[in-house]
């Protein structure tokens, strides 16, 4: 099934400055009872984002009109605890391509890469200078090159992926298309196996 | 050459092919399947028009989205039915076993396993569920999965991974009485915060991890998620063995004897080395309570809440935002702060031995004034075995009432919500913001301590009872 296909992207970002955001907070359990993956999103980090009588908390940052963009900037240890995918669905449905934090949970990073959503990781520096930029300021992010640039300060740093994963993620292909395609040596595999 | 690790062995033997700098292919003996994760990959082999290829390896029982009381009725809420509903009918369409609602092996999936000898010592284990670090209580490798890796195993029995570092954590020395497995696992994690496991799998070891019993090494795995980490075993010793043994699903006969010779040979070798050693000393570790929204924010019952100072400045703020969910501020002692709930329950403390040292402790004393009480076994086997061995009786005496299985309030998919504000000491295994029902406070705790909670309506040592 082709996932979305990534290059580069800039645009401006949403902070949330809070180490340790759990997977419960980006999607309350309570939301976890459909059995598709639409519309997700709306419910993103619900319990910071609506009262409950389900109006809008002001002091949220996605309820700041001046906050946009299609890019995350987290505090380190994004997206720990439950293994969840709704949490990478609600990300993605939010309308986010990318998540920026120093830390990731596995789970977390790996849900969101099968689902075409972008974990870099920087340094604690580079994650204190793009908090401390105003709404406007944007960051770029390649790819190809694998490199992330804070466009207020100019500064650029590397990051990681496995070049599997980013083949995989700039033509749009997922795992399975490649588990279905080795079909052969995991039938053998089980007929060898001890 | 250096020796291996028990983790690289079991690895090694399931791994199908590795990519050039990308991740392994991994064959999976057991795929555990619950309602809530699994439609949208059900969904998933549909669109492709494919069936679940080893449906003989795949077992699955509804557990977080189910009432635990009337489950004898259809299921009230819709929503929640439609999707219990989905998992029967995409059972049956694929042949998968199936334990429903109300099948005598029906229960938290985590306790289903390993009480049918699904679980077995060096098997690749997953479920889409973080929790399932637990079956590493076996010698297994098992951790938990997101739905497109669901997807992936029900259509492949293979998932794509990249393989983790490893790391042992060794704790030598004797708990002290009234300390359990619990307390020793949030110990752990009060050191080395909830991020210190991430990227790693976990061996646990030395004579504190050997001497407790199946159900306690459990709970030790099943919060190696906590730190972080990909998950958590324990090498199979007789304790192991005898536990598998005579299970429905465990092998038999000649079959049962060549499985413990190869069983016998999950060990570490004396000179492998491992990416990450700590060592901790059993002696220190006294009956554990948390006090914020963090399995890592842990401290000794008779401490106190950690001052701001003891927290690294960048860290500050998220701390105190936590303090303040909490109603509580740096520096204040744990001990006699007020407890309105107690849960007793789900994959980290549901099974019998749980509920045993529960119901001994509140037995002949009376549940506090004021204090709301779930007591949620973790399987039907579990409730069966609670009734005849007279535990339901003395709870239902000291005024305690047993439910019927399910995940209940650890998550609070279902109806088992804590209200806003309340303080709720819990068995299970995470005390996030809202985790037991929106604005809910959670304190993590094992059980010896959630019932010296429960009979006095404070936060007590129950070393004291």
């Amino acid at each position: 099934m082709p996932i979305n296909k990534f290059i580069t992207l800039e645009s401006t970002y949403v902070p949330l400055p809070i180490e340790n955001v759990d997977t419960d907070q980006i999607i309350p359990a309570r939301f976890l009872k459909a059995t598709t993956k639409d519309g997700f999103g709306d419910n993103l980090f619900a319990d910071w984002r609506y009262n409950k009588d389900g109006s809008p908390k002001a002091d949220f940052v996605l309820n700041k009109p001046e906050y946009t963009g299609s890019i995350l900037v987290a505090g380190k240890n994004f997206g720990s605890g439950s293994s969840r995918e709704h949490a990478a669905w609600a990300v993605d449905g939010y309308g986010f391509k990318v998540v920026v934090s120093s830390f990731f949970a596995d789970i977390f990073r790996n849900n969101s890469l099968n689902n075409g959503v972008l974990p870099v990781i920087v340094s604690e520096a580079f994650l204190a200078e793009l908090f401390a930029a105003g709404a406007d300021n944007t960051i770029e992010v390649n790819l190809e090159t694998q490199t992330i640039t804070n466009k207020a300060t100019g500064k650029s740093e590397s990051f990681d992926i496995n070049s599997y994963k980013k083949g995989c993620l700039l033509n749009g292909f997922d795992d399975i298309d490649y588990l279905m395609s080795v079909k052969d040596e995991i039938e053998s595999y089980e007929q060898n196996r001890a | 050459m250096a020796g291996k690790t028990l983790f690289d062995k079991i690895w090694d033997m399931h791994e199908v092919k590795t990519i050039e700098d990308g991740p392994s292919v991994l064959y999976i003996d057991r795929h555990l399947v619950h309602e809530v994760t699994s439609p949208q990959a059900f969904a998933g082999l549909k669109a492709r028009g494919i069936k679940v290829f080893r449906p003989q390896n795949t077992f699955a029982t509804p557990d977080h989205n189910i009432p635990t009381i009337n489950q004898h009725l259809p299921i009230a809420d819709e929503v929640s039915r439609f999707q219990v509903d989905t998992l029967t009918k995409n059972c049956e369409d694929n042949n998968v076993t199936l334990f429903g609602l109300g099948h005598p092996k029906n229960g938290v999936v985590h306790v289903v396993g390993p009480e049918n000898g699904i679980t077995q010592p060096g098997m690749t284990i997953v479920c889409g569920d973080s929790h399932t670090s637990t079956h590493g209580a076996f010698g297994s490798i098992a951790f938990g999965i997101g739905t497109s890796e669901v997807e992936m195993v029900l259509s492949t029995q293979c998932i794509m991974q990249p393989r983790p570092k490893t790391m042992k954590i060794n704790i030598d020395g004797k708990l002290e009485e009234g300390v359990s497995a619990k307390d020793l696992v949030l110990y752990v994690i009060s050191k080395l915060t909830t991020g210190g496991g991430t990227g790693y799998f976990v061996e646990f070891s030395g004579s504190a991890i050997r001497n407790l019993s199946m159900e306690g090494r459990m709970t030790v795995c099943n919060m190696s998620i906590e730190m972080g980490a990909r998950g958590g075993l324990i090498a199979p010793d007789e304790k192991t063995i005898e536990y598998v043994k005579g299970r429905e699903y465990a092998p038999k006969g000649a079959d049962w004897d060549a499985a413990v010779e190869k069983w016998k040979a999950l060990v570490t070798d004396a000179d492998a080395e491992f990416d990450k050693v700590y060592n901790f000393d059993a002696a220190d570790i006294e009956p554990m309570i948390t006090y914020g929204t963090n399995p890592g924010m842990g401290v000794g019952i008779t401490q106190s809440i950690p001052t701001l100072d003891t927290v690294e400045e960048a860290s500050q703020k998220t701390y105190l935002k936590s303090l303040d969910y909490m109603g509580y501020a740096p520096g204040e002692k744990m001990l006699g702060k007020p407890v309105d709930w107690i849960f007793v329950g789900s994959c980290t403390n549901g099974r019998i031995e749980d509920l045993r040292v529960f119901a001994n402790a509140v037995k002949g004393k009376k549940k506090a004034e004021g204090v709301t009480a779930w007591i949620v076994p973790g399987s039907h086997q579990v409730e069966d075995q609670a009734i005849a061995e007279g535990l339901k009786d003395i709870l239902e005496e000291a005024g305690f009432e047993l439910r019927q299985p399910g995940c209940s309030a650890c998550l609070a998919m279902n109806d088992d919500k804590v209200p806003a504000g309340k303080y709720s000491v819990a068995t299970s295994n995470r005390n996030f913001e809202g985790r037991q029902g929106p604005g809910s406070r959670t304190l993590l705790a094992g059980p010896l301590t959630a019932a010296a909670c429960a009979v006095t309506g404070v936060i007590t040592d129950p070393r004291t009872l």
